[in-house]
């Protein structure tokens, strides 16, 4: 009981840890070396009679290859990993600022104006729900360029949770401080940049955590549709080499990367949060 | 210059239409003025519509019918000329105290540079008693007091003509109010800063107040008395209560409180409309001794007391 909250999760974690990949490893049966194989065995790639999920130990073994040279280049189908990420991350972002610089500024005006919200509600309650992928034909068609079309992709998925929790986090500023931007004669734009803005931007910064989680999840999809390049085509790739372990490890890969952008999310939340 | 008094308040009325079809008067016939360096208080129970006036006076809510000129100027729309000081103190809780304060300051005097606004904001600041780290705190770091001494501190501040005060001490307990009324009152004896203040404190009205507007309860209610407040300054919490006035003038305010708002409102009920009401409220004196007289409610043997203790 000295160890502090932290210290014992910590090492509670590292024992689900250690248990789960023991199992996973103890339960796959190890593929025996080619010397000890028959003539038989080798002819048939060696392996047993069913393919199975490779053991943690082969995929900390690729994670490693992978990781010590992440830039490399053989050509279309074979990027580094570090290549295929900054792929999805370029289309991501570049999707997701688009999204920002719209529905921020349209969540202001739908958040101040209750005209604008009643007249704006109807399209957003029948666009949001719709998966970012159905837009995919179309975008395809309109745009004619695979590349934009998951821009847009990602453009179209990460817009509503911004611009609803903006348009909320505007409307619900405290009356008060509105009151005191008002007997202070603030012009519009200032009462909007050093009240209500800095009133809401917990709520914005909450939109755009949940927006950059969902673009990341969408970005994966859109790319084993699109193809080409980024860490979803790279997925489907090793699918079809039937490479389980690089299937895996990218799982894993996508995973950390998500979350490394959701904890940068948590560090904004963090500094413009405030207690009333 | 003309005779006109500072701030003008005529036939102020408030009417909210109810769900019953039928509109609800909150008040009416609000009329009184305001002298330039005046403090004023005003005194009344919950839902007679002190607050909504304090609001149309600052320009934040508009009023049914009447108007309100200050300096000759009718009064629309908010500006800085008019400080509120809220009960709920109305700090940016993202910004420190002293940002607080230099938020005020910027807007009075865009023109002014950094250095400028930040000396003026510390003046301001010192005057409260916050100074010495304190003011970079952020307000849900202080206490209610300090939070309260930093709104005042932006309201002064701006300097403006008026002061809005809506029950600025309601949420503070008894000790912390008394001393945040010896700075207000210390504040504003070198300002001469006009001031209109709601308060629920019979006994803060009569320390802070040169007058003490008294309302009817709602609804229709209207501003019955206006209650000179006959106590020499520089006033102080401890002597304040030796004096005979005091007692006069405290009995005077509870008594309205409890009885005449009530008789006051149902005389309204009982009207059939043709009587005309005076345009401003009736002018009391129940500090002075003279007053007394009239009323000649008290036993002589009190009166006589009373004129001995002047007479030393």
């Amino acid at each position: 009981m000295l160890a502090s909250l932290g210290v014992r999760a910590l090492i509670l974690s590292s024992f689900i840890l250690v248990v789960t990949l023991g199992f996973w490893e103890l339960s796959t049966p190890a593929v025996k070396t080619a010397g000890e194989m028959t003539e038989y065995e080798l002819l048939m790639g060696g392996a047993d009679q069913e393919a199975r999920v490779p053991p943690p130990s082969q995929i900390l073994v690729r994670a490693w290859e992978e990781l010590s040279n992440p830039f490399y280049d053989n050509g279309p189908n074979d990027k580094g990993i570090g290549i295929q990420i900054g792929y999805s991350l370029f289309r991501v972002l570049t999707g997701y600022l688009m999204a920002a610089i719209i529905a921020i500024p349209v969540g202001f005006l739908i958040g101040m104006s209750p005209l604008m919200y009643r007249a704006l509600d109807p399209f957003i309650q029948v666009l949001r729900p719709i998966s970012p992928l159905a837009w995919m034909p179309l975008a395809l068609f309109i745009i004619k360029d695979s590349e934009a079309s998951a821009i847009f992709v990602i453009f179209i998925c990460s817009i509503w949770p911004m611009l609803i929790n903006t348009a909320f986090g505007v409307a619900g500023v405290r009356r008060d401080w509105v009151n005191v931007a008002r007997t202070h004669e603030l012009g519009a734009l200032r009462t909007a940049l050093t009240v209500i803005l800095p009133a809401a931007a917990p709520t914005i910064v909450t939109g755009m955590r949940i927006s950059i989680g969902i673009a990341w999840l969408v970005i994966v999809a859109a790319e084993m549709l699109v193809g080409g390049t980024g860490v979803g085509y790279y997925v489907w790739n090793e699918w079809n080499n039937l490479d389980l372990t690089s299937v895996i490890f990218s799982i894993l890969v996508i995973g950390v990367v998500g979350m490394l952008l959701d904890a940068a999310f948590a560090q904004v939340q963090r500094a413009v949060r405030y207690q009333e | 210059m003309d005779d006109r008094p500072f701030l003008e308040i005529d036939g102020l009325a408030k009417r909210f239409p109810s769900p019953g079809g039928e509109t609800l008067t909150v008040f009416e016939n609000v009329s009184f003025d305001i002298n330039r360096g005046e403090f004023v208080c005003i005194i009344g129970h919950s839902g007679c519509g002190k607050s909504t006036i304090l609001n149309v006076l600052a320009g934040l809510d508009e009023a049914t019918s009447g108007a309100v000129t200050m300096d000759g100027r009718e009064v629309v729309g908010p500006s800085l000329d008019r400080g509120v000081v809220f009960q709920n103190y109305s700090l940016l809780p993202w910004r420190s105290a002293l940002k607080n304060v230099t938020f005020g300051v910027r807007a009075r005097h865009p023109d002014w540079s950094r250095q400028q606004i930040l000396e003026h904001s510390y003046r301001y600041l010192e005057m409260v008693g916050l100074s010495g780290g304190a003011e970079h705190r952020k307000p849900s770091q202080l206490s209610g007091g300090m939070r309260q001494r930093v709104s005042i501190a932006r309201a002064f501040a701006i300097q403006p003509k008026l002061l809005l005060l809506d029950e600025p001490f309601g949420a503070l307990d008894a000790l912390t109010r008394g001393t945040i009324q010896d700075e207000l009152i210390r504040i504003w004896s070198g300002s001469e800063q006009t001031v209109f203040m709601i308060t629920h404190d019979v006994d803060e009205a009569i320390l802070l107040a040169d007058r003490i507007l008294l309302m009817t309860n709602g609804p229709y209610a209207r501003v019955a008395e206006s209650v000179m407040i006959d106590i020499p300054r520089p006033r102080n919490r401890a002597e304040i209560i030796h004096d005979q006035a005091y007692y006069r003038i405290r009995n005077h305010l509870v008594e309205f409180l409890a009885l005449r708002s009530k008789t006051l409102a149902a005389e309204h009920d009982g009207e059939t409309g043709g009587v005309p009401k005076p345009n401003r409220p009736l002018t009391v004196r129940p500090g002075s001794a003279d007053e007394d007289q009239k009323s000649a409610g008290e036993p002589p043997s009190c009166r006589e007391a009373e004129l001995v203790s002047l007479a030393r």
